[in-house]
């Protein structure tokens, strides 16, 4: 195997070799119509800072990105993420058979299908990662498997088993409440964890968590802003 | 080897397994449709178009992918060989490391995606998370690579004017020197976050001579002109992202207004450049464009009010996510989060709000364009973020979609929403995103970027019933895993379609006649030229008189009815004559003469006309006497 692989190596160049000689020979020969040039790669160019000068960079230099991989913290937020994000599951699946509100149905139903994708989306980075992507939607979908609370681990914003407990008992307008008073608290949860991501040194680097923490944060803050109103509302 | 040929063709079946489940979960909305059930594939993807014909395509360039993901993300790690058939359907493997233990590394899908567009004269600037590349576009056809520029830092969105290239940067990873190791420590001087500006009179070689540091970053930015100020160039930045601590840069506070009056939320950026001294741009003002305009709390926008002592901290609208400016109509929308905003921006530096409208269906508005005539806007909703599949057939048509509002006395009047109709797969991140007009005199039609949702051209000249004229569409990336892709931005610019895809390069597009659109109407669209096109900042377009144009407004009057039969005979002969005329010829005068006594004759139609057709008859009759004073010399 080696062997012949050198050897048709070896080969391949003579014959390359050879190829040039004739073609530069033919165009002396016949300069009539010169080929046409092949198209250079420009240069990749990486500046400097204000007023420093720019520089060549090979392509492998260019797109190292050694030092932004994901981080022990990266990886802690999105797994609380995972956990943060499973309670507003649970509390939409509650406030579906307690509110008359079309407008809750409609925040629940936004709610819901951000929240599920987005904890799709966080396992699978973790799984590509060979992380240990939790799945406690697995339980939740399950019939009278709702222990609200129960198997989760406590996130910032996250309402405690008993919180859970008196929004499962309450209905119309008073579930209304507490559900939006409930949801508030629990989406400034989230922006505190993107804070406290930030604030922890090489965290949030790598692009896709950066480009995720940022959606999480504005996103919430938009639907608190949206519930804070919804609140007023209420009767 | 062996071990590995196995397990690429487990996960090949895999993916065709669950390919074709997830593609019978779909439920169409038109059977027919075309964008439906597409390959997958990065660079051999199904295609489909309407209307519309794919000319061009350019690969990422060198430095812009990592070879061995060159769509952004590897497979999943390699699992340990198992007798076959046992495995083949089983979900990705998933390790169980111990806790706190560090990611294995994977290059993130966004490192290197390609962003949004500028144009100047033959070049194309295309920006990327990584830096931004040059293309020359002088041949639609052939596009080519003139430069690669690395320099990090997310989202990387461009701006031009003359020699000066303006990039956005919001990630905690950007540097001040362009590197690419991020930087580690949470207050550091190296970090660079907000506008950069790089003097690009040496298109293979550009040098950075500005960066301006800005506290939450820039997002996007916008370039506006102030009339009465032609020294100066200004920038509004919209950063979304978090604030740096004061430590790292002296003022940024992330403080609820109530504690901090100068918080950096709840504001723009506007950035002057002297455009003499491009070097000494600074940031100038931070107007409070939320604040309630009566009483000045900052946080004018929040509808809850004064909750009282120990209520939850703001979280109102406090950022715009885009600003499209209108500078000749002294006009910007602003699409802020949980508002759409109309400002008037005469004094650029003190924008003032007129109007301020929030809508149920909108999860974030995202960013905003403006009809010709400064009567409409359409604003998006990137409900989802961008990364996310929204576009599936259990999502609603009006949720991620447009909405169009009409601006009637300085105010936002909701007509409709518009979403790219096709259903997509799980595997697609779609979503409204950015579009510009295509200058089709007489009408307002816009193309429009829908991620892996492709490319959809829709005309919106009666608000209240936006109606899809042409689509491009392409399959999934990947047939079982989303892989962040598709159209950043699709812009018209000098004749063609320009797309941003994020995975795949460059793509270029023409238009083709229809019945929603004639060759005389892409004719006419096609005679606009800009020298420089920044799609935040919108020019006023304005259309030279000529038989093109004419022509044009005349396929739009036989089309909707508007027009005599005998009448748009006539005129058709008299055009057709018109087309051979030459100034000085012996029969020019009289061509003119009889085209006159048409125009003549439109006006007095037009006034007994109502509405659209009575605007068009109008702009008829003026383009025909602009064509006949050409004639004439």
């Amino acid at each position: 195997m080696y062997d012949r692989s050198v050897l048709s190596t070896q080969i391949y160049r003579i014959a390359a070799t050879l190829f040039v000689v004739l073609a530069v020979a033919s165009c002396r020969s016949a300069p009539a119509q010169p080929a046409p040039r092949a198209e250079q790669t420009p240069q990749i160019i990486q500046p400097g800072a204000p007023g420093q000068p720019s520089h060549a960079i090979a392509a492998d230099e260019s797109r190292d990105l050694s030092h932004v991989q994901a981080t022990p913290a990266d990886v802690t937020f999105m797994q609380g993420m995972i956990h943060h994000h499973s309670q507003a599951v649970e509390m939409v699946e509650l406030l579906k058979t307690r509110t008359s509100s079309a407008d809750m149905k409609l925040l629940g139903a936004r709610i819901e299908i951000s929240q599920r994708d987005e904890i799709k989306m966080m396992q699978h980075w973790l799984s590509v990662r060979g992380q240990e992507a939790p799945d406690p939607g697995a339980m939740h979908d399950m019939p009278g498997m709702s222990m609200p609370g129960m198997s989760t681990p406590m996130m910032p914003g996250m309402l405690t088993p008993e919180q859970m407990s008196q929004l499962a008992a309450a209905k119309g307008t008073a579930f209304d409440r507490l559900f939006l008073e409930g949801m508030i608290r629990h989406h400034g949860g989230a922006l505190t964890m993107v804070h406290d991501l930030f604030a922890t040194p090489g965290a949030g680097q790598d692009s896709e968590i950066f480009a995720f923490a940022s959606d999480v944060d504005a996103d919430q803050r938009m639907e608190i802003d949206r519930m804070s109103a919804m609140l007023k509302e209420l009767p | 080897m062996k071990s590995m040929v196995a397990s690429v063709v487990s996960v090949a079946a895999a993916m065709l397994f669950l390919g074709i489940e997830g593609g019978a979960q779909q439920q169409p909305a038109s059977p027919h449709d075309p964008r439906i059930g597409l390959k997958a594939g990065l660079h051999d993807a199904g295609e489909a178009a309407l209307n519309m014909e794919h000319i061009a395509s350019l690969p990422r360039p060198a430095g812009f992918f990592d070879p061995a993901a060159p769509a952004g993300s590897p497979t999943p790690p390699e699992r340990p060989p198992a007798a076959p058939g046992t495995e083949a359907a089983a979900p990705p493997a998933e390790a169980a490391p111990a806790p706190g233990a560090p990611a294995a590394p994977r290059p993130s899908g966004l490192n290197f995606a390609n962003s949004d567009l500028a144009f100047s004269r033959n070049h194309l600037f295309m920006g990327n998370f990584h830096g931004f590349n040059t293309y020359d576009v002088d041949s639609s056809k052939r596009p080519r690579l003139l430069a690669s520029i690395v320099c990090p830092g997310g989202q990387g969105d461009v701006s031009v004017r003359g020699n000066l290239l303006f990039m956005s940067v919001e990630q905690t990873s950007g540097r001040v020197d362009c590197g690419t190791e991020g930087v580690q420590a949470p207050v550091s001087a190296e970090r660079f976050r907000g506008v950069r500006i790089f003097d690009i009179s040496d298109l293979s070689k550009p040098r950075q001579i500005a960066a301006v540091q800005t506290c939450r970053g820039s997002h996007t930015h916008t370039l506006v002109e102030d009339p009465n100020d032609k020294a100066n160039l200004y920038i509004y930045g919209s950063g979304t992202s978090s604030v740096r601590s004061g430590e790292e840069l002296a003022g940024c506070s992330g403080a609820d207004p109530k504690d901090d009056a100068n918080t950096s939320l709840f504001s723009i950026d506007v950035i002057r450049v002297p455009l003499a001294a491009p070097e000494k741009a600074a940031l100038v003002a931070k107007p409070r464009i939320f604040a309630d305009q009566k009483t000045g709390a900052i946080a004018g926008l929040e509808p809850g009010g004064d909750r009282g002592p120990g209520a939850q901290p703001s979280r109102a609208t406090n950022q715009c996510h885009d600003i499209t400016v209108f500078p000749e109509l002294g006009l910007a929308a602003g699409a802020c989060s949980g508002n759409g905003i109309l400002l008037d921006i005469h004094d650029p530096v003190h924008p003032v709000r007129l109007d301020a409208v929030a809508d149920k269906n909108f999860a974030y508005w995202h960013s905003a364009t403006f009809n010709n005539d400064g009567t409409k806007v359409v604003f998006t909703d990137e409900w989802g973020g961008g990364t996310r599949p929204r576009c599936r057939a259990t999502d609603p048509l009006n949720w991620g979609a447009d909405a169009i509002f009409d601006i009637v006395d300085h105010k936002l009047k909701f007509e409709s929403y518009y979403k790219m109709p096709a259903p997509q797969t799980e595997q697609e991140n779609c979503v409204a995103h950015n579009g510009s007009l295509i200058p089709v005199p007489g009408r307002d039609i816009m193309v429009q970027a829908w991620y892996q949702g492709g490319v959809s051209v829709f005309d919106f000249t009666d608000s209240a019933k936006p109606v899809e004229i042409a689509f491009f569409d392409r399959g999934p990336i990947d047939a079982m895993q989303l892989i962040t892709g598709g159209f950043w931005s699709a812009y018209w610019y000098n004749g063609h379609v320009y797309g941003s895809e994020i995975a795949r390069g460059v793509d270029v597009f023409s238009l083709k006649p229809s019945e929603y659109l004639s060759q005389n109407e892409i004719d006419a669209a096609s005679l606009v030229r800009s020298g420089e096109f920044n799609p935040q900042e919108q020019q006023k377009i304005s259309w030279p008189a000529g038989v093109v144009v004419a022509r044009a407004y005349l396929d739009q009057l036989n089309r909707s009815h508007g027009i005599q039969a005998d009448r748009a005979r006539a005129l058709k002969t008299a055009l057709d004559r018109a087309d051979g005329a030459r100034p000085g010829n012996k029969n020019t005068a009289e061509i003119a003469g009889q085209l006159d006594a048409l125009a003549g004759q439109i006006e007095t139609d037009a006034a007994a006309s109502t509405g659209r057709d009575a605007a068009r008859l109008r702009a008829l009759a003026a383009t025909i006497k602009g064509a006949t004073a050409k004639l004439r010399g």
